[in-house]
Parts: C-alpha cells; structure tokens; sequence
C-alpha cells in the first residue's frame, strides 16, 4: 500500500471566536482532536498606552489604566497611583485607603464574576453567566454611583481618591453583599459538584510550581499550584494588614482548582468589603492627602482662596513635578499581580512607565498548558487562566 | 380502471392530505416547542426570553421564519454547492419522515406498518448524513471538524438506543409502534398489584427506568442537545457544522433539529410512557382524547430535555465516546439479557404480535 502523506491540521483560534476572550488568535496544531501546538498571537489591541503616558502629566496618565484590565479598572489605577505616591513620598488618609481597599475588592469580584461564569460558558453551561452578570451589574452601578462611570472610573489618584463616598452608598453596598453571597452559592450549586464541570476541568491545563515561578505566573495561577503567594498578605500595601481575610491554595494546579479558588476569593471579598464598610462608618476625615501641590483643591474653596486658585491652575496644566528616581509597585489584581515601573527624570511627566500585566505572562504558557489536552480543553484553560485582553496588548 | 382508483389512487390520496396535515400540525407545535424552549432557558436565567412579537412573544418563532426565508443566502465560494444545499435538505425531510409511522393517538396513525419502530430507527440514523454532508460541503475547517465528531457521536448512541429499543420490544413482542401502546395498557404493574385503573404504574418507565434514563440522554446524544452538542459546540466549534450556512438552508438544519427532538419526546412517549393513554384509567381522565395525553406527555419529555440544555455544561469529545461506549453500551446489552432472562423465567414471554393483534 502506498504510504499516505499524512498532515497535521492546522486552525485559527480567533480572533472572532467566541471563546477566545477578546481578540486572542491562537494557530492551532491539531492532530485528529489533539492540540500538538499553540500558537499565540497578540497585538491586535495594541495602543500604545505606556508610550502615550510618557508624553502625559503623571495625573492625566491614570485613564490609561482603567483601559488595561476592563473587568477591574480601579485595581490598575491602584498600582500607578501606590507607585507615584512612593516617589512623591505622600501618605494616604485613612479613610482615602480604605474606600481603595473597598472598590479594588469590588474589582476583584467584578473581575472574578466574569471570569468564573465564562469559565463556566466556555465548557458549556450557559447559565452562570446570566446568574453572575446580575451582581456583577450592581456593582458596576457602586462604580458609578462612586466616581461617575461605570468602567473607566479615574477614581484613585494620586494621593488618593478623587472624591468622598455619600453614606447612602456605602449603606447599599453594605445591603448587597449578603444577597450576593446566596447567588454565590447558587452558582456553586450548578458548577462545583457537577459532574460534567469536573470532568471538564479536574486535571486539565495543570502547572506544577516550579513551572509556575519558572514562568512568571502569579495570583491565582500559582496560588493553584499550592504556592501561597498573595502580595495582599506577602507585603501588604494600603490597609490590607487590618483587614481580616484568608487566602485560598490549591493542590493540584489544575482548572478546577483555579475554579475554586476564585469563587473562595469573592467569599473573602465581601468579607473584606464588609470590614471596609464598617470601618468607613467610622472613619471620617479627607479622602485624599491635603498636599496643594499635589492634590487639587475643591471645587469650593478654590472659588474662595487664592492659592487654590493657583494650585489649580498649575495642576490642570503643568501637572505636578515628581523628584528624579524610579519605583516598582504592584499589587494583587485579581488576575495576579499588577505592577507599574515607573521613572521619573524631575520633569511633570514619567520618563518611563513599564507595566507588568499579570495575563501576559499566563498567555504565553498556554502552549505549555494546552499541548497535548483535546481541542474543547484549550477553551477550558483559556478560560481559567482568565486573560483579557485590554492589559496584554496595552 | 374504477377499482384501480378505488384500491390504489383514493387510498393515496387520503394519505397525502393525511401527511400535509401532519406536516402542518406538527411545524405549528415545532414552531411552539423553539419558543418554549426559548422561554423555558430563559426562565432558569433569569431573563425574559421572547416578548416583543405579538402577546408574550408567541409569534417569535414566525418572525424568524420570515427572516430567515426573507434572507439572501450565502454559498461559500470554495464549497460544493449541490452537496450544501442538499444537506439541510436531507436533514429536514428526513426527520419529518420519520413522523409517519407514530401514532398520536388509536390509530391516529399515517403508515401502521408493523416494523414500525425499525422504521424510525433507520430514518434517524440516516439524519447523521445531513451533518456530515453539510460539514463536508462547506469546505471549511470548523464545519469539518464538526462533521467528523457528530458523526462519532450520534453512530455510538445510535447502538444504544437500539438495545433500549430491544428491551420494550421484548417486553411487547411487536414491532408494530400502535402495538407497543397497547402492551402497556393490556399488563404490567398495575394489573398485577390489583389497581388496573392505576395505568400509569403499567407503563415501561416503570419496570424498565434504567433504559428510561439511558434512552432520555442517548436521544440528546442523538438530537445533538446539550450536553452532548459537540458538533456546535460554541465554545469550540464556533457554530459545527453551521459555521457557512444562513438564511434558509440554516433555518432549515434548526428545524430538522427540533422536528428530530419532538419525534425523540414522540418516542420516548410511546415507548416508555404510554403514548396516548392516560395516566388514571378512570372517568374524567377517560374523557379526555388520546391525543391531548400523547401532547402532554411529548411536553413534559420536552420541558426535562429544556432543562437539560439550560442546566449542564458540554461534555468533551472523548468522554461524550467513553460514556456511549463504556457506560450505556454494557448497561443497555446487560438489561437486554437481565429482561429477556426474566421474561423467559417467570413465563411472561409476550403473545406473538403482540397483545393487540
């Protein structure tokens, strides 16, 4: 018999393809069902964004971080302004701190509800979604009622929060966390023990540690693996060291366990929001540092004095001066940990600004992840290992 | 020439008025059964589901009839265009066809042939080729792929169903589908215990609920229903073997796919509850027509497999194979054995034909 020439066969994965979470392409070796190789391309949402922010004052960069992780837009800003804050050696007030903590825990669960219902939608179940996007609304609603957008909040400044929460708010997110706690469960009802979800995920795209560190991973990804890594606990920035919360760890570094870490961590979430919440009742006094130079006045009292008049002024156009030298802050965002290396040559904009997106380092081992598992399980990873786009293509 | 008429051309004649109104009939309940398919997922999510055309939405599924009849059709380039048409084709007038032979109520039948049940069989096992053909046709990589699963997946439960079909078959002693009714009326469990008028404890679901529960999610594997929807799984597949079809010929693969669902509920009906008797043999119940028990019970069959599509999540290829062959193929072979065993044992072996006969 004549030897047939016998050919992998390859597809593209995206970038309009339902599962592939924005604009991801991936070129696919397929053997029969069997992915052989993962190819991925990025750069299709491409902007430019750190070198636009070399050419901004240090405040006007802060939009550009709530475009980088969409599903989490104030846990970026978060990192740029813990990074300008450290080089202009400026504290925080109490209260400014704590209503960071309080919506960078509602990103994680915004960004985590996402997640974990497509995670559910990307092996089949098409209801969690619909489950989680009810919650997941309200809280965008908290971003709004906040900061005046439901996304791209420009919310936490340098300094600290660009304005005071009304105590109606905090009142209703008080009334919102208990009920979301049920719908929690329910979702866990429909995904947790179930069968076919198991089958789906337990022992699929797993990672052992040493992998993990090898490539770069962090946040849930190693905390999978069983690392117990959580820059929350491991070098607690803002005011995470008062605050009562766990961290969860898997053992097997598979989807699963991924899975169930995050729906942990939304759990720990609205703890911490609660503790936030009570604390805020509390806590009164300014919301961001009372340095002129940096922050900018009231509406209010720049109409009166003088020298806000002038702070204003120069804020609005020159921006503020930041001294020469360069930081590295990060923090745990809910895809892991979010870092802005920033540079500053004395002048009012970053010489610098390099971002360390935590999805970019867990996309590029998803060839590593996907060899060998069945076409349906890339569409499983790419759902735990929860990319979006927005900060990988920056 | 009169009696030729008269024994060949009337008979014909009745029997195609017969299948137009089948035909319409039923695409009116397919027509009901997507919007409350659609109504019933919705619920479960929360949402509202249809509700803008016409009151509460019923008249959805026509608007999308015209849309997609009103729509212009797109033939890939690089396809075959005959296979690509023909396959939705093939999918649709197959499925319909199978229609033929279930009897909606006493002899409320089109075709009372007496192998009716191989009938079906055959007629839906050919209904893989509309999926392979169109898949193959659209000359394109996804559709392929599809093509190629589906037709793994719906040849494994293919052979279990058919030993599910074996079972009742045993238990009736017919192949006649009317015949398979009337066996679930004439003894079981009911007669035994000594409440004849207690029907619903007569019928097969009863004694033979393994092959119940084996039949229900083979014929979801067959239907290609969720959880088993690997040939369009989204998640995957993009849409299977539907990735290049729109406008009709799409429209045309969706209704051969719920016409395929109802004739599994119509069979699951009759096979394993009873088709159109009804559940309490007593008077106001008697009073009732076959056929609205036969509708119900295809509707409460209906609304589990709904539920199943809004529930579960999708099965992987190779465990959608492993559970159609290491799990339903050994449980359906050994209940053939532990039936027929019993049957022989205790002496309940079927009269041949069948009771009604």
């Amino acid at each position: 018999m004549a030897e047939a020439q016998v050919r992998n066969f390859n597809i593209n994965f995206g970038p309009q393809h339902p599962a592939a979470h924005g604009v991801l392409r991936l070129v696919l070796e397929l053997d029969g069902e069997v992915v052989t190789r993962v190819d991925p391309h990025i750069g299709l949402l491409h902007r430019g964004t750190e070198k636009l922010i070399e050419h901004k004052t240090y405040l006007q960069a802060v939009p550009y971080f709530d475009r980088l992780d969409y599903v989490a837009p104030m846990n970026q800003e978060h990192a740029y302004a813990l990074a300008v804050e450290r080089l202009l050696g400026i504290e925080v007030p109490k209260r400014g701190s704590l209503i960071r903590v309080l919506y960078s825990e509602i990103g994680r669960l915004l960004s985590h509800l996402l997640n974990v219902t497509t995670q559910a939608m990307d092996v089949g179940a098409l209801t969690p979604p619909l489950w989680g996007f009810e919650p997941r609304e309200e809280l965008m609603g908290f971003y709004e009622r906040g900061c005046g957008a439901r996304m791209h909040a420009a919310y936490v400044r340098p300094g600290g929060v660009h304005q005071d929460l009304p105590q109606a708010l905090l009142d209703d997110m008080w009334n919102w966390c208990d009920p979301f706690l049920k719908t929690l469960d329910d979702i866990e009802g429909l995904l947790t023990d179930n069968r076919i979800f198991k089958q789906r995920n337990v022992d699929i795209g797993v990672v052992d540690l040493d992998e993990a560190w090898a490539m770069g991973f962090s946040g849930v990804m190693v905390r999978g693996s069983g690392a117990k890594w959580d820059l929350r606990k491991s070098q607690p920035y803002e005011c995470y060291d008062e605050m009562d919360f766990e961290i969860a760890i898997g053992k097997n570094g598979d989807c699963y366990d991924r899975y169930l870490i995050r729906m942990f961590e939304m759990r720990q979430s609205v703890r911490i929001m609660k503790q936030c919440l009570e604390m805020l009742g509390k806590e009164t006094g300014p919301v961001s540092s009372a340095d002129g130079k940096i922050v900018p006045p009231k509406r209010n009292e720049m109409k009166r004095s003088m020298e806000a008049l002038i702070h204003h002024f120069k804020l609005y156009t020159e921006g503020y001066k930041v001294p020469e030298g360069e930081i590295y802050a990060a923090v745990e965002a809910p895809k892991g940990e979010f870092g802005v290396y920033l540079v500053s040559d004395g002048t009012n904009k970053p010489y610098r600004c390099k971002i360390k997106a935590p999805g970019f380092a867990h996309l590029q081992a998803l060839d590593y992840l996907c060899r060998g598992h069945l076409l349906a399980d890339v569409a499983a990873v790419i759902g735990s290992i929860d990319i979006v786009f927005g900060e990988i293509d920056r | 020439m009169e009696s030729f008429f008269w024994d060949y051309g009337w008979p014909l004649i009745v029997m195609l008025l017969q299948s137009v109104l089948l035909m319409v009939v039923l695409l009116l309940i397919v027509a009901y059964i997507l919007y409350a398919d659609r109504k019933i997922w919705a619920a479960v999510q929360i949402r509202r589901g249809p509700n803008v055309v016409g009151p509460w939405g019923l008249l959805q599924s026509f608007a999308d009839l015209l849309k997609f009849v009103l729509k212009e059709p797109v033939i890939p380039s690089g396809s075959d265009k005959f296979l690509f048409l023909f396959a939705p084709l093939v999918t649709v007038v197959l499925s319909l066809a199978a229609w033929v032979v279930i009897p909606v109520a006493d002899g409320w039948v089109i075709a009372n042939i007496n192998v009716g049940i191989l009938y079906v069989f055959a007629i839906s096992s050919l209904g893989v080729y509309g999926v392979i053909i169109g898949g193959w046709a659209s000359n394109s990589k996804y559709p392929f792929l599809s093509a190629l699963r589906s037709a793994a997946q719906m040849v494994s439960y293919e052979v279990s169903i058919g030993f599910v079909i074996v079972t009742v078959l045993l238990c009736v002693g017919s192949l006649n589908l009317t015949e398979i009714v009337y066996a679930q009326q004439a003894r079981g469990l009911a007669h035994m215990l000594g409440v004849p008028w207690l029907s619903i404890l007569n019928w097969y679901w009863l004694p033979l609920f393994p092959m119940f529960v084996v039949f229900f999610v083979s014929a979801l594997a067959e239907t290609n229903r969720p959880p088993f929807d690997l040939a369009e799984a989204e998640s995957e597949l993009v849409a299977g073997f539907m990735v290049e079809y729109g406008s009709t010929p799409y429209m045309m693969f969706m209704l051969g796919e719920y016409v395929a669902i109802s004739l599994m509920c119509a069979l699951m009906t009759i096979l394993f509850m009873g088709g159109w008797l009804p559940p309490v043999d007593i008077a106001p119940f008697t009073w009732v027509p076959g056929i609205v028990w036969f509708l119900l019970k295809c509707l409460l069959v209906f609304f589990f497999i709904s539920m199943a599509k809004a529930m579960v999540p999708r099965y992987r290829y190779d465990q959608l194979m492993r559970l159609g062959w290491k799990v339903f193929l050994p449980l359906s072979l050994g209940m053939v054995f532990v039936v027929a065993f019993v049957l022989m044992f205790m002496g309940w072996t079927p009269p041949v034909g069948g009771f009604g006969a």
